[in-house]
């Protein structure tokens, strides 16, 4: 006899299932391959008190301006072509409480959570701001150096949400696009990891072993998986689609005034996924944005 | 002497800092220093590794902006992970616009004001710090005033500088090694006593007052005389000139000003 076995989950179940306080991680980078679907679920949720992770983009942006950020732990947040992400921007001035380090450090402390390690030692930060968070030790080289560095603590998630391309509904993911950021230091430090994917697909057509390079995690790691065509939109899915600067532009334009956001809101974050296609003018749309030059 | 602007004659000097490297990444964030990198790598340099501004090695320095059809030839692949690993084995020489400059070469990306409830809100300290203690960092400015150069200490120490004071220990830092700052008035390195900025040369028409003015604390001159920021030489004109086929480079410097004054 055949039994199933199937983490499929929709986008809403995936956020009903956690709670107001938890340590959330987000994937992807800046402006590439951000869940967006889950993050703005996420932002119309009854949610609170977040401390968000993030290699920070409009993820940063669109929870700050709904409110959902009690901490943010983060080396920058930023839409690349447009340095400055505005809502966090507001969010930041106005006293968001923030936990800045260097983007290596939250690579060290993502990988000391995924190895299960109190800490790795870093000598990123010594000698600058960042070294002065309340919350950082040194630790001196128990070698002949006796050098003294940073014991970047674990920074251990509650739940990580991700973007990839596909998965089957068991959760062997891919991630397609040319550089994987950190995705999967995050599913490894995460207690439950969440993906939104571009398609769910039978496990045949994930193409492995041939695309061996893109299988970021074992599915052991994966709680739950939610099929979110288009889920990174604004932010690009390469290849299957770019950064819509467009969009973004309209985003930005939405953090000039209360009103400006509500209505940005109305349109776009407190619909669900399909609506969202539909808002931004749909699948054709957003495949037709070019790629961006760096 | 070819006419050429303040800018280019900038990005030709900006790019010897790489001229002598070994075989390593040369990243230049933001257009001139990307354009120079581009230029030493072209000219004077070719071991440099450049990236595409992405997360690839290019063979050769793309050009900024649109690529109307131009694919650049990949050698090679850089991911954030591997971007990391390499500059954290000191193989890169990076050159940086930062938002605030002191006296010690510290530079500040992060906030202006106090970091708790800032006035303004930047990018964040992204990979400063990091950046600072495994491999040379230059700098290009392009409004050398006060706000730039800051009195005291800058507002938030995204990169680590000669400020023994800071230092774990009052131990130099693994790799510090602070290089030049290229601005709109001058050319300055770290080759005063005990690593304080010192004068290297001043543009056609800036007078070492004028950079002393504009600076929030003393400039170190060696005796002798200063000499004038040399001009651009037609072949690296046509480079730069290849580089930057939308002319990027014109917004850089407020005004566009021309490279010697009596052109203006």
């Amino acid at each position: 006899m055949t039994t199933t076995f199937d983490k499929r989950m929709s986008i809403d179940d995936i956020i009903a299932s956690l709670s107001d306080g938890m340590t959330i991680g987000i994937g992807g980078w800046a402006t590439r391959r951000k869940p967006m679907a889950l993050v703005r679920a996420l932002a119309r949720s009854k949610l609170k008190d977040l401390t968000v992770v993030s290699y920070g983009g409009p993820d940063v942006g669109v929870l700050a301006a709904a409110g959902k950020i009690a901490k943010l732990a983060f080396a920058f947040v930023s839409l690349d072509h447009i340095p400055i992400e505005p809502h966090f921007k507001k969010a930041r001035q106005a006293g968001l409480k923030v936990w800045e380090m260097d983007e290596g450090m939250l690579h060290w402390g993502l990988r000391a959570a995924a190895m299960h390690l109190p800490f790795l030692p870093t000598r990123c930060g010594m000698a600058t701001s960042v070294a002065e968070h309340p919350g950082l030790r040194t630790i001196r080289s128990p070698y002949a150096d006796g050098e003294e560095l940073i014991a970047m603590p674990a920074l251990r998630l509650d739940a990580a949400l991700l973007h990839v391309h596909r998965s089957d509904e068991r959760g062997n993911a891919l991630i397609l696009s040319p550089d994987p950021f950190f995705d999967e230091l995050m599913a490894r430090a995460a207690d439950r990891v969440f993906l939104s994917a571009e398609r769910i697909v039978p496990t045949e057509e994930l193409g492995l072993p041939g695309n061996a390079r893109f299988h970021p995690f074992e599915r052991a790691v994966v709680t739950g998986v939610a099929e979110a065509p288009f889920g990174a939109h604004p932010t690009s899915a390469a290849p299957d689609y770019e950064i819509d600067m467009k969009h973004l532009r309209h985003y930005v334009a939405s953090a000039e005034s209360d009103d400006a956001w509500n209505a940005y809101r109305a349109a776009h974050v407190d619909v669900d996924q399909a609506a969202y296609v539909a808002s931004v003018g749909g699948a054709d749309a957003i495949l037709a944005a070019p790629r961006p030059v760096y | 002497m070819a006419r050429h602007t303040l800018t280019e004659l900038i990005i030709a000097r900006a790019a010897k800092a790489w001229a002598d490297d070994p075989e390593w990444l040369a990243t230049g964030i933001t257009p001139v220093p990307r354009l120079a990198a581009g230029l030493a790598k072209t000219l004077y340099n070719p071991r440099l590794m450049i990236t595409d501004g992405e997360n690839w090695f290019a063979r050769d320095p793309v050009p900024l902006g649109p690529r109307d059809g131009f694919e650049p030839v990949i050698e090679g692949w850089a991911p954030y992970l591997r971007t990391f690993d390499n500059l954290w084995n000191g193989r890169r020489h990076a050159m940086v616009a930062p938002v605030q400059i002191d006296r010690y070469g510290q530079t500040n990306i992060s906030v202006i004001g106090d970091h708790d409830q800032p006035k303004a809100a930047l990018l964040g300290a992204r990979g400063f710090p990091g950046n600072s203690i495994h491999h040379p960092n230059s700098f290009f400015f392009p409004a050398h005033n006060k706000r730039a150069f800051v009195e005291g200490e800058v507002d938030y120490v995204c990169m680590a500088g000669y400020n023994p004071a800071r230092w774990p220990g009052g131990r130099k830092p693994f790799r510090l090694e602070l290089r030049l700052i290229l601005t709109n008035l001058c050319v300055m390195d770290f080759g005063g006593p005990g690593h304080a900025i010192r004068l290297v040369s001043l543009h056609p028409g800036v007078s070492f007052e004028e950079v002393q003015d504009n600076t929030g604390f003393p400039i170190h001159r060696d005796g002798g005389g200063t000499p004038e920021t040399p001009a651009p030489t037609d072949e690296e004109l046509a480079v730069i000139a290849r580089l930057d086929p939308h002319d990027v480079r014109a917004t850089i410097i407020k005004g566009n000003p021309p490279g010697r004054p009596e052109w203006g």
